[in-house]
């Protein structure tokens, strides 16, 4: 076990480093100087050298690569070229707004995807199984920006049980903000759900052909006391691999939904920032996501890891 | 062999599309650059079949012109991955075991570990906003898809007689590989191709939903989208009609995807996902 996380550990930290080259290599190629943006065409050529200088671009790329990095280990993003503020604190700002969405819809997901799946597992073939993959087949088919629409529409414009757009802020308390959240979440939450309940759904049928399965019928259990004690904590090891996979997509496709509902989440920073040439703040933020779902990624796997004895051999 | 029904509306779906893609070439119903402000947001009616937009065109003009782009996008995306992808999963399996093999499949591993969506924004936003930029950014995460599937499953045949045969009558990996593995993994590449060609056209839209995508005059169904935004309480129709075209696109791929599988692999006859 030792020995797999040492290993796990030493391509995680691999992984984080090709990323961040990655990320700086693109944003490097960026158009445009962000000190000559920031000053308008009129600015006098040593006003941007010393705006150059005061921002750390007048050094070289390697040079500033590496300033970057060790700034981020220590929790320092750097400042904003727009804002003259710490990207840190506008991360800070928006990250609570982008984690609670991705965490309510992965919430919600699995409150959707593991009923149906269990129970068109448990009806194989019959119209209850028919009935769910046929409406998850829909699911999957449907932009989840669309969607979103759609319920805007539905619910904020024609019912008026939530606003259509918009954060209030937790300091207006819990409610007001889990609110706002509710649409958005269930806008990103549907498509996942179809994929998680087919996921859920397959590997408990692969569980039920298994031998223990029919060692537990012989003994006497009905089909569902099967089902319930022995094929579903066999059948969750593929259904937590997806779910690690799911909050990666719940993660970026917030950026797309926050569009939708105007939420002042990690996905309006990066195009505020785009727009704005921000490079500091765009590269902060993409590495910031990566980071995040490569990390997630990585404690699924050790977390497998320590549950079932298998996985560490294979590979 | 049946052909599964499921397979059969998929594709009629999917061909339905395709054909009114092609016949945008020669006809559409109205000239989509031409603006009638004064027949704008019409519901659908004789004259205009799926009604008008907020700049009077016509919306099954834009759908067609609109179903070309996703589905050039879509098509070439998957080109790339599979143009890229199954080479280098044939050369890490007729290399297997060695560094090449490792540094191919870490590499997938890594773009794997990406969060697609947020690259392919960031590559869209710094090389501009695009048709062009979207294939490549959706492009690039095709490729491990099929580098892996290509590499798995090339790695069950060399391990068959037949293989065996053909390196003792002395021909090489590469030959090996076109000429007796590719035929033999075609099957699988054509219904992960269908798959990852419907992604693409979810991609597609939600990238020209941003703005990152297809540029005006290009029509494309996320711009759609895009511009229905405002407008979807006063004529439901301008965000009903792209939606349902995406979908219905996107609902015939995944059918034709699963029936072919079904039909093509006979492990998988009995029900599953």
């Amino acid at each position: 076990m030792i020995r797999y996380t040492a290993t796990r550990l030493i391509s995680l930290c691999i992984s984080l480093i090709v990323a961040s080259l990655v990320i700086f290599t693109v944003v490097e190629v960026f158009p445009g100087d962000p000190a000559a943006y920031m000053l308008g065409v009129n600015a006098q050529p040593d006003t941007v050298a010393a705006l150059r200088a005061e921002l750390g671009l007048d050094m070289s790329r390697p040079a500033r690569y590496l300033a970057w990095v060790s700034g981020m280990v220590q929790g320092d993003f750097g400042q904003s070229y727009t804002y003259r503020t710490p990207v840190s604190q506008m991360i800070m700002d928006r990250i609570w707004v982008s984690l609670p969405l991705a965490l309510f819809a992965l919430v919600l997901t699995v409150l959707i995807a593991f009923p149906a799946g269990i129970y068109a597992a448990s009806r194989r073939g019959g119209a209850g199984d028919i009935g769910v993959m046929g409406a998850t087949q829909l699911g999957v088919a449907i932009p989840n920006f669309w969607f979103a629409m759609i319920l805007v529409l539905i619910f904020a414009i024609h019912l008026r049980w939530f606003s259509a757009g918009g954060f209030p802020g937790w300091d207006k308390g819990l409610w007001p903000g889990i609110k706002a959240l509710i649409l958005p979440a269930v806008a990103l939450a549907l498509p996942q759900a179809a994929i998680l309940s087919r996921v859920m759904r397959s590997s408990l049928l692969d569980m039920l052909g298994e031998d223990f399965i029919r060692t537990a019928r012989a003994k006497g259990l009905s089909r569902r006391q099967a089902l319930w004690r022995h094929a579903l904590r066999n059948a969750m090891i593929p259904v937590l691999t997806i779910i690690g996979l799911q909050f990666s997509f719940l993660l970026a496709g917030g950026i797309v939904i926050e569009q939708v509902f105007f939420l002042p989440g990690l996905g309006r920073l990066i195009f505020q920032a785009i727009s704005a040439r921000d490079l500091i703040v765009v590269e902060s933020v993409v590495m910031l996501l990566v980071f995040l779902v490569i990390v997630v990624n990585f404690a699924v796997d050790i977390a497998y890891a320590a549950v079932d004895p298998r996985l560490r051999v294979r590979r | 062999m049946t052909v599964p029904r499921g397979l059969i509306a998929g594709a009629g779906l999917a061909i339905l599309f395709i054909a009114g893609a092609l016949l945008s070439f020669l006809w559409t119903p109205y000239d989509i650059l031409t603006l009638s402000i004064p027949d704008r947001l019409q519901p659908p009616s004789a004259a205009h079949w799926l009604g008008t937009d907020h700049l009077g065109r016509d919306m099954l003009s834009m759908v067609m012109m609109g179903a070309r782009t996703s589905i050039a996008v879509a098509l070439l995306a998957v080109g790339i991955g599979m143009g890229l992808g199954v080479p280098l999963g044939l050369w890490a399996a007729a290399r297997r075991g060695s560094l090449l093999d490792e540094v191919i499949m870490r590499g997938n591993d890594l773009i794997f570990a990406f969060p697609s969506l947020v690259i392919a924004i960031l590559i869209t936003a710094v090389f501009g906003a695009g048709a062009m930029n979207a294939i490549i950014a959706i492009g690039i995460f095709n490729i491990p898809v099929f580098a892996r599937l290509t590499r798995g499953a090339a790695l069950s045949f060399w391990a068959r007689d037949f293989i065996l045969a053909a390196r003792v009558s002395g021909k090489s990996p590469a030959r090996i590989s076109v000429e007796h593995i590719l035929p033999n993994i075609a099957n699988l590449m054509i219904v992960q191709g269908t798959i990852q060609f419907s992604l693409g056209i979810l991609a597609e839209a939600a990238l020209s939903y941003i703005g990152l995508g297809a540029q005006p005059p290009m029509a494309s169904w996320g711009r759609m989208l895009a511009d229905a935004q405002t407008l979807v309480s006063i004529a439901p129709h301008v965000a009903l009609v792209p939606g349902f075209a995406i979908i219905l696109l996107v609902l015939g791929l995944n059918l034709m995807g699963d029936g072919l599988r079904d039909m093509l692999d006979p492990r998988i006859r009995v029900a599953r996902v």
